[in-house]
This record gives structure tokens, sequence and C-alpha cells, in this order.
């Protein structure tokens, strides 16, 4: 059975757009301002596609960076160029919405090693005119948040109001107030931990093997073979989607229901909706992400460990922060449990920060942060609020009226 | 002056009075139990505060981040063991000590992470309490400890006379205390604790580590 047709389609041609001249606005960095890589080597030049949302104010102090997960991207609240859907966090990011783009300057940007048009392993290599594959430097969370400075300084931002994110997000969170505590105002690291653990990595491994043992992988060169290793990353969304959601959300939506008949076939077909349900997420995701971008990313998260470059202790990391932070987990998430979480804030308390800690009540695994939770928004939304009230940040329009 | 009205002192209730009493302006706060942060809005709104609370039920703590108050989700009994020495100027309990399951630690603890402690508790030594067992023979069941034995949450039931033992076991300080009448009014400073012990419904000790 054949899941995923091979080679390359239209669809591969518009994630090669996206990771060359993408919709999005894009600053490049010269030999000037070479990224710094904790591999030990520098790359140039440095492209970095971005989004923003609301206007900086006068002061510049109502910017906050949101940072994505493993597969977003700077497309949070406008619709996806890929697949036309609303922006990732579009439930949470937008006028009116908890990171209110009345009041704030939202600022979104590609991770380094991504495929929306930062530069990443499909990004064209100027020492060989060809993509850079498997040359690319392997890239850690801080240097996607190192990244990030140079954009953040490039928009003439000092101090940012907020930095926020979600998973892989929550770890640029956590690096930025670690690296730079003075830039940040207040953090909400959410749904995430302050290093991989081993069953991150094994997860993560699955995936990138899967990705490697497709044929058409042809050892990450498959762009200059005109191939797709589409059955391997597909296999690999399916495999890591299941530690996106929970056993009780899956058998709340699925069951052991059977798609579109009423008894088993007896083959290997998709009898059970979960089955037909992961295979679209496979099919969704190789027309919308570059395979061995996912090779990057993934190492990415692997290589976090945030107390490691602070001599094992992740309060030292925080030791002294005047940044507030608010830091958000969801009762069902087993990927990143609040048991990470309680560990951060643990070593929030221990550096002496100020820190909020939320366990948000729900089933839906990982993935809630992504998806509209009354509770969770009105976290976000009280937490910003009393940050802006200590930032000295005017009051949303309503709250003006009632307080003249 | 501003042509503003004045705003009007929100009432609070009188343990969390006295305890706000007891505090210092500007000073760092972690409230223990905070619930839905009543006395932590007061107190950064009132007295300039820099005030932290932790509070076990989700939807206390959601309730008083959702007000852009710094509170943590966390047990009194297992997690101020997290926090390092001195990391506070108070450290206050309200009306919870009879709950947790190791009074003494909570209070050691508490001793160690602030440098006073400030804790409010229902007596269990009033006398209607001790009428109560006396005369009917049951467990007493007041307007202050008003649940029956059997789903009480409080676990760890001692008067003021108990409470004023442990600290001495602790190799604590009373700096300050109050014992408030079933009104909630404070009660007659210079009397002997047996008279405090019998007629206060409740009491506020404010202790530091013995130097």
């Amino acid at each position: 059975m054949n899941v995923v047709p091979a080679g390359v389609t239209p669809t591969k041609a518009a994630i090669r757009r996206e990771a060359e001249a993408p919709q999005s606005l894009v600053v490049s960095f010269g030999a000037d301002q070479p990224l710094m890589m904790d591999a030990g080597v520098t790359l140039s030049p440095v492209t970095i596609a971005y989004q923003t949302y609301g206007t900086l104010n006068a002061d510049k102090s109502n910017a906050i960076l949101v940072c994505h997960a493993l597969t977003g991207d700077q497309h949070v609240a406008n619709p996806n160029p890929l697949t036309g859907k609303p922006g990732w966090w579009s439930t949470m990011v937008g006028a009116g919405k908890p990171v209110d783009t009345d009041r704030y300057f939202v600022i979104a940007s590609n991770v380094i090693g991504g495929c929306m048009g930062t530069t990443g392993p499909a990004s064209i290599n100027p020492a060989t005119g060809r993509a850079y594959a498997l040359d690319l430097p392997v890239v850690t969370i801080r240097d996607m948040v190192r990244a990030q400075a140079m954009l953040v300084d490039y928009l003439g931002i000092d101090t940012l109001f907020c930095v926020a994110g979600g998973s892989m997000g929550g770890m640029q969170v956590l690096q930025w107030a670690a690296t730079y505590p003075e830039r940040v105002f207040s953090a909400m690291p959410i749904a995430t931990a302050a290093r991989h653990s081993s069953q991150n990595i094994a997860f993560h491994e699955v995936g990138r093997q899967a990705v490697m043992a497709d044929p058409d992988w042809c050892g990450g060169r498959y762009l200059d073979e005109g191939k797709y290793p589409s059955k391997g990353l597909a296999v690999a969304r399916m495999a890591a989607h299941i530690t996106y959601l929970s056993d009780e959300a899956l058998q709340r939506k699925f069951g052991r229901k059977l798609q579109s008949r009423s008894a088993p076939t007896f083959s290997f077909d998709a009898d059970f909706q979960i089955e037909n349900y992961l295979r679209y997420q496979g099919l969704s995701f190789v027309d919308r992400f570059d395979a061995n971008s996912y090779l990057y990313v993934t190492r990415a998260c692997d290589y976090f460990d945030l107390a490691s470059d602070y001599g094992g202790s992740l309060a030292a990391a925080f030791k002294g922060s005047k940044t507030r932070f608010c830091v958000v987990s969801f009762s069902s998430d087993w990927l990143y449990p609040t048991s990470a979480s309680r560990a951060i804030v643990h070593a929030l308390n221990a550096g002496g920060a100020s820190v909020s800690f939320v366990e948000i009540a729900t089933d839906r695994g990982h993935d809630a942060f992504l998806l509209d939770d009354p509770e969770f928004s009105a976290t976000a939304r009280g937490f910003l609020d009393g940050a802006a009230r200590a930032r000295g940040l005017p009051p949303p329009p309503d709250q003006t009226h009632a307080a003249s | 002056m501003s042509g503003k009205p004045p705003v009007p002192e929100p009432k609070l209730r009188p343990d969390l009075y006295a305890v706000a009493m007891m505090l210092e302006p500007k000073s760092r706060v972690l409230d223990v139990g905070c619930g839905d942060g009543t006395l932590l809005r007061h107190l950064s709104e009132r007295h300039g505060v820099d005030a932290r609370g932790i509070e076990l039920s989700q939807r206390g703590v959601n309730h008083c981040v959702a007000q852009g108050l710094s509170v943590i989700q966390g047990d009194a009994d297992t997690d101020l063991a997290d926090y390092p020495d001195d990391s506070f100027d108070f450290v206050i309990l309200s009306q919870t000590l009879q709950a947790t399951r190791r009074p003494r630690d909570v209070l050691d603890n508490m001793l160690r992470i602030g440098k006073h402690a400030i804790v409010s508790f229902p007596n269990f030594g009033h006398w209607r309490v001790r009428g109560q067992l006396l005369v009917k023979g049951r467990m007493p069941i007041t307007d202050a400890l008003s649940y029956a034995w059997y789903d009480t949450p409080n676990i760890h039931a001692f008067t003021i006379r108990d409470f004023v033992a442990l600290v001495k076991m602790l190799h604590a300080r009373i700096e300050e205390a109050k014992a408030l009448d079933e009104s909630g009014r404070p009660m007659l400073v210079n009397v002997p604790w047996g008279v405090w012990n019998l007629f206060g419904v409740q009491a506020v000790f404010k202790l530091t580590r013995e130097s």
C-alpha cells in the first residue's frame, strides 16, 4: 500500500519556495554579523524570516517575542502561506486576545534550522550553490535564541516586555531568560522542560531514523536528487503526533471505532479511525515541512539541558533574575509533564525569581497549549496584565474608561 | 490632593487584617495557602508589599494568576522545603496549620525561609469547643470549626497553649501575639495565656528564630 506518493510534487516546490523566498518579512545578516553557534563555528550569511503584529510604542517597551515549537513557524496569527490554515497561535494572539495586538507589538521569527525562510538545511549554501542539507552545523536552542537576539537588535528593541512560547518555544523562553536576563521583563514558558529527558530523546530518535531509513532521503541530498523522503517523514510525524495527545483524549475521540466500515477487513488497511487519523497527520505534514529541518530541530531539543551550562544547577541559571515568570503546564501532557514544569518553578524559587505556576486541567495532552482553553487564556491574560502594570504600560482601552 | 474621591478600604476578614497589621510595608512576603488571593491583593495594593503566594487548589491558583498575582500551585507540606533560607521577610500561614500533615515541619520551614513567620489559627481551646466535648461527649462543631469529625480538613487540632509550647520547642521567639474574640475583635493583651486559650476563637502570632 502506498501511503505517500514518492518524488517531488508541486507541494514540495511550495516548501522550497517558502524556504528560499518566504511570504514573510526577512532580514539578512552579512559576513560582518555572523551567527556564533554552539557547534563552535560561525554561520554567515544568516537570513531570518519573521512576522510582526501590532505597533511598537515610542518607548519600545511593549514588544512580545513569541517562540514557536518544533514544527511551528513565524506565522503565529496570520493564515499560513503553505496550508492556508489560521496561524498556529491565533487563539492566543490577536486584537483583544490574551496576547493583545492592540496593546503589544508581537514578533515571531522562524528558528535557525527551520524551513520557512530562516537559514536552515533547505537554504542555499553560498559556498556550493546547493542546499546546505547536512552541511549546516547542528543547531541548538541557544543558537536559535542568539539569532532571535540579532533580530530584536535589528528592530531596535532593548528589553522585551515578554518572551512566550510552548514546547520547544518554551525552551527558547527559558534560554532567553537565562542568557539575557536584563532583556526579558517577563517570561511565559509553557508546556516545556529545562532539559530533554531520555524518553524525549528516544522519541525524537525514532523520528529521525524513520526519515533517514527512507531511500528517498538520499543521505540528506534529496533536494539535489529531485526526490523527497515523504514516507519516512510521515512515519516520524505519526509517531510524534501520538506523543502530543493523551490516552484519554484518543479514547474519547476515536476509541476503537472503525473507519467507514462495519467490521474489520482482516487486512492491514486503516480499519481503525485512529489509523486513518494518524495517516492523515503524516501526509499533511510532509506537504509543509522539510525533512532535514525535522532532523535539525529535533536535535536542538535533544541537546537542550539548561542546567548543564550552569554547573548542573538550574537555580544558578536564574539566580538574581528580575524577570517575572509564569510557568504553565497541562495535566495530561506526558511529553513535557507537570513535574518538568515544577522543576523549573523550584529552580526559579531557589534563584529568588518572581514566579507564578499554573497547571491547567485538561485531557488534551501536550497539544493543549495550541488549543483554545478558557483557563489557559485567563492565566495568560492575567499574567500579562499584571506585568504590563508593573512595566507602566497603559491599561487596555475598556479599563481606561473604567478608571477615569 | 487629587480630585478623585478616596477609595474605601476593602473589608478584610478580621484575622487577615490582624496579619496585615503585623507586616512592614515594602517587604517581601510569601502567603502560604493564599486561597483566592484576597490578602495578597490587599498587601500589594495597600502596603506596597512584594507579595507571592502558594496555593493548593488549581481553582485558587488560576484565579490569582488571572488577576496578575504571583502564585504557584503547591503544598505547604512538601513545597516549602524548596525555598532557600531567608528568601522572604515574612512568611504567612492563615488558618491552615491545623490542616497540614506535619505542622511542626511546616512551621520550621516558615521560620527558615522567612525572617518572620506569621501564623493565624482557630483555637481548639475555646470554651465552646471544650463545652461541647464535656457536655455532649461529641466532637465539637462551632462557627470557627464547622466540620464533622469524619470530613474535617483540620487533622491536627491544637490550642493556643499547644502552639506556644511548639514555638518554644522550635526555639523560636514570639514577637507579637493577638487573640480574637467571637466578634473578631482583638482581646486584651496583658492577660495570662489561659484567658486567651479559653476565650480566644482564633489567634495570630508573629514569630522569629531565636538568634
